[in-house]
């Protein structure tokens, strides 16, 4: 079995307080809970404050540009579908520079489990807006406030297709390790938002103001298969915010339809392939 | 006087009419009958409507390019007719419909020979509809030049068999009645024939075609493509091939998405490549450097059209060499080759994948529309090949390593040992920041400077490894003239080379291949014995001209430069280079 430490490197600068290190924590605890070895642990994102995340996990990570984190996800899984790959973004990075990315690979259905840390703000760069800032939220960038409504991570993913959809939030550690489970073990591609407060940089989401007013869906009867409930409860944000398991089906996944890729695509012998057939549609 | 096994034919017509699918049978019909051919095609971003041209020139011996003349033409509609028919050498013909199309003849030289074939009649006659008619015109070239009929019937056969029986037997019923048509009606010889040669072992490919076999041949498991003129074709042909040969062949939403993605892969182990031009190159940019940053292996095909933007989307052009020398920010080393005909795409696409994986870092083919699309029937590659994965390290290697350092400083070599991601003793961060020696996020100065000196020396290991297919010397070494050219002027060059021999004037061709790393001293030695030295490439401002004397000192005073999308033909560079030329 592993234990949280086989995990752990690197010197890591997050802020005091930041939500970052419970989801950390959770992720650690999550592999461990999965007993994942982290040699078959591909862990990859992009930039950002929550993008490091991959630098102090002890796996194979990938730290790759802003917002295309994902793509190197898709990417590794299916040319090495033997891995658990599982990759970390920001609001900023998956919903701002790499949108699109999210909707092409939610659709696709591929088995990777993605961390969405939404602490609504950007961090790295100082505190402007983010895709998901609340409106009239006052930033340095928007010194008279938010003036666009906050994208909905949890619709857009439904609406791309995802196959599994949660949310948590960062100040329930043993939720968020629950979730994450969860969302590895489901074949195909899972979404998980987590609502994160920046210490530094959001004096309006705070941990406090998510503790108010987060509830546990799994706690009443929720039927998460059905596409038109989680809609409705997606659109639940205000005074009350449901988190847990939205949705949750079961449809194949990408990787699986490709038959070449039953065996890691560096696995396949390449010496002296043989093109005189290919040739011959030339002549 | 007739000439043979020596010809050109162009066909034209609205885009739609089928051009480029009968220039192709043709094409392969001379291959077949044992010549070698040269095959290109112009025609407008469209896919219905405006003026296409397809343009074969048929000879014993290889056929490197184009030319600006053609013995027959064949015209789909009035238009060609307009078009083209100054292009027609002295007793050259026409084939059109002679009912649809009114010529005047004041309007065509007196020399040329007017074959008026009911195309329309006949098409309707076995079809019911006018889309028989570039079979029948064909049948009619057939039987201009003498060419086996069963040959062309064959071809048909292949070429239509997918669409089911009656198609194929319309249009061998097609292509004979314009044979017949042409036998019955018009006896005197024409200024061509083609006699049947006993050559074996020749195909026909274009330079994307190339590239992609050779991809394969090389290993390639993992490809990533958005369409875009030039390079679409890669896509469209490896995906056709993906099963067969275990590759995953993905179209992606975007150029960011798709190189993103493939490194992705090549992270894990698989040897990938990626396909563009200049506009998606563009969005490739950052991940571009990445690769370069975080040490991975990818082949990227960079096929050049007009620019900027939109530009000319589907005419040559060569203005993107100093874009790619240079795109990404930050310093890392940039291996770029420019293939200069159908043979070097597929000779540096294999080669390309090796030293991928042995400098650990991307490799960038540069082609353009012309080496892209056009055709050549060429002897069959003999091919000898040897996959070499470069520093990829085997399970017992990290067994012995006790401290596995992905990024090694290693004073000794560029190329340290790489791990992939399932082996147990290989854990790293590939990260895009600048790292230290585990990959882990630094910013120490003494650190950066180790690892952008080990980095940027993969850069003098190339020049290693490229060795003499940096540069090619074609002609001898004492010439009055010396022509610098690259990519896909070299074919054009050489044909040019050719008109020289009968003005006593000695030529060589120095053509550059790899422009990063650059083969300073190679070029050094043979430009400062050189006696007039003239470049031509298709762009502004003299992209290759600028690299060499950024390299060299040596400036490069007469330039032959062209831009506006319609290619160099050989004619044009020899009329030019005569006209500058003081001795």
């Amino acid at each position: 079995m592993t234990e949280i430490k086989d995990y752990t490197q690197g010197k890591i600068t997050w802020c005091a307080g930041c939500g970052d290190f419970s989801i950390l924590n959770a992720v650690k605890r999550a592999f461990v809970e999965l007993n994942i070895q982290p040699e078959n642990l591909a862990f990859t994102s992009g930039i950002g404050c929550s993008s490091k995340i991959s630098y102090w996990t002890k796996a194979y990570g990938f730290s790759g540009l802003h917002g295309r984190g994902l793509q190197l996800a898709l990417g590794a899984k299916l040319a090495n579908r033997n891995l658990t790959v599982f990759s970390a973004a920001g609001d900023g990075d998956l919903l701002g520079e790499g949108v699109n990315h999210l909707i092409h690979t939610a659709r696709k259905n591929i088995d990777v489990t993605l961390i969405l840390h939404n602490n609504q703000v950007y961090g790295l760069t100082t505190g402007q807006k983010s895709p998901t800032s609340e409106k009239g939220f006052i930033t340095i960038s928007t010194p008279k406030g938010v003036v666009e409504d906050p994208l909905n991570p949890l619709l857009l993913a439904l609406t791309s297709g995802s196959t599994f959809i949660a949310r948590c939030f960062a100040g329930d550690l043993n939720h968020i390790t629950k979730i994450i489970a969860e969302g590895i073990k489901h074949k195909g591609f899972s979404f998980i938002e987590i609502l994160q407060p920046c210490v530094t940089y959001n004096y309006l989401n705070t941990y406090d103001y998510w503790k108010e007013r987060c509830y546990d869906l799994q706690q009443n009867k929720y039927d998460f298969t059905n596409k038109e409930e989680a809609f409705k409860k997606m659109h639940e944000y205000g005074k009350k915010m449901p988190v847990g398991i939205f949705y949750k089906i079961n449809k194949p996944s990408y990787e699986e339809l490709f038959k070449q890729t039953k065996i890691p695509s560096y696995k396949h012998n390449i010496d002296n392939i043989n093109i005189d057939k290919l040739f011959e549609e030339f002549r | 006087m007739v000439e043979i096994n020596k010809l050109a034919l162009k066909i034209g017509g609205e885009a739609g009419y089928g051009i480029m699918g009968i220039g192709l049978i043709f094409a392969k019909l001379c291959m077949r009958s044992g010549l070698y051919a040269f095959m290109s095609h112009d025609y407008p971003s469209l896919i219905r409507g405006g003026h296409n041209t397809s343009h074969i020139r048929v000879e014993d011996n290889i056929v490197t390019s184009h030319i600006d003349t053609c013995d027959l033409l064949i015209a789909l509609n009035k238009e060609t007719i307009d078009l083209h028919k100054n292009e027609l050498t002295l007793n050259g013909g026409i084939i059109y419909d002679g009912e649809e199309d009114k010529i005047a003849n004041a309007e065509i030289r007196n020399d040329i020979r007017l074959f008026a074939v009911p195309l329309m009649k006949i098409s309707r006659e076995i079809s019911g509809e006018r889309i028989l008619r570039n079979t029948i015109a064909l049948g009619a070239s057939v039987a201009l030049f003498d060419i086996d009929l069963e040959l062309l019937f064959n071809i048909l056969k292949e070429n239509f068999n997918k669409k089911g029986e009656k198609t194929v037997k319309m249009n061998i019923d097609a292509a004979r009645k314009g044979y017949e048509f042409i036998k019955n009606n018009y006896k005197k010889e024409f200024r061509n024939k083609i006699v049947k040669k006993e050559r074996k072992n020749l195909i026909l490919l274009t330079g994307n075609e190339a590239i992609s076999i050779a991809a394969i041949k090389a290993g390639l498991k993992f490809h990533c493509q958005y369409p875009m003129t030039p390079s679409s074709q890669i896509l469209t042909y490896l995906s056709s091939k993906a099963d067969d040969y275990g590759i995953v062949v993905l179209q992606l939403e975007d150029e960011i998405s798709v190189i993103n993605t493939a490194l992705g892969a090549s992270w894990t182990g698989a040897r990938s490549m990626v396909a563009t031009s200049g506009g998606g190159f563009c969005l490739m940019s950052e991940a571009f450097g990445l690769a370069g940053m975080v040490e991975l292996p990818l082949v990227i095909i960079m096929g050049q059209r007009g620019g900027p933007a939109t530009g000319l989307p589907t005419k040559s052009a060569q203005g993107d060499l100093q874009f790619v020398l240079h795109a990404a920010q930050g310093e890392f080393p940039r291996i770029v080759l420019a293939p200069g005909d159908v043979e070097e795409c597929f000779d540096l696409t294999l080669e390309a994948f090796n030293l991928a994986d042995k400098l650990q870092n991307p490799v960038l083919i540069l082609h353009d529309v012309y080496l892209a699309n056009n055709g050549k029937v060429i002897d069959l590659p003999n091919i000898q090949y040897s996959v070499d994965r470069g520093k990829i390290a085997k399970d017992e290697q990290l067994d012995s390593v006790k401290d596995y350092k992905r990024y090694e400083y290693n004073n000794n070599d560029c190329v340290v040992l790489r791990s992939l991601p399932g082996q147990k003793n290989g854990l790293y961060s590939c990260g895009s920041d600048e790292h230290d020696e585990y990959g882990q996020i630094s910013e120490d100065p003494e650190n950066r400077i180790k690892m952008m000196e080990r980095r940027m020396r993969k850069l003098e290991y190339a020049k290693e490894l490229i060795g003499n297919k940096m540069t090619k010397l074609h002609g001898s070494i004492d010439a009055d003239i010396t022509i610098i050219g690259w990519g896909s002027m070299k074919g054009r060059i050489l044909e040019a080379m050719k008109y020289f021999e009968k003005d006593n004037i000695k030529v060589n061709f120095l053509q550059i291949i790899s422009m990063s790393p650059f083969p300073v001293d190679i070029v050094n030695e043979i430009l400062r014995k050189a006696g007039f030295i003239i470049i031509a490439e298709e762009n502004f401002s003299g992209q290759l001209s600028g690299l060499i004397t950024e390299h060299t000192t040596i400036e490069i005073k007469n330039k032959l430069l062209k831009y506006n999308g319609v290619p160099f033909s050989p004619s044009e560079i020899y009329d030019k280079i005569k006209s500058m030329y003081k001795k």
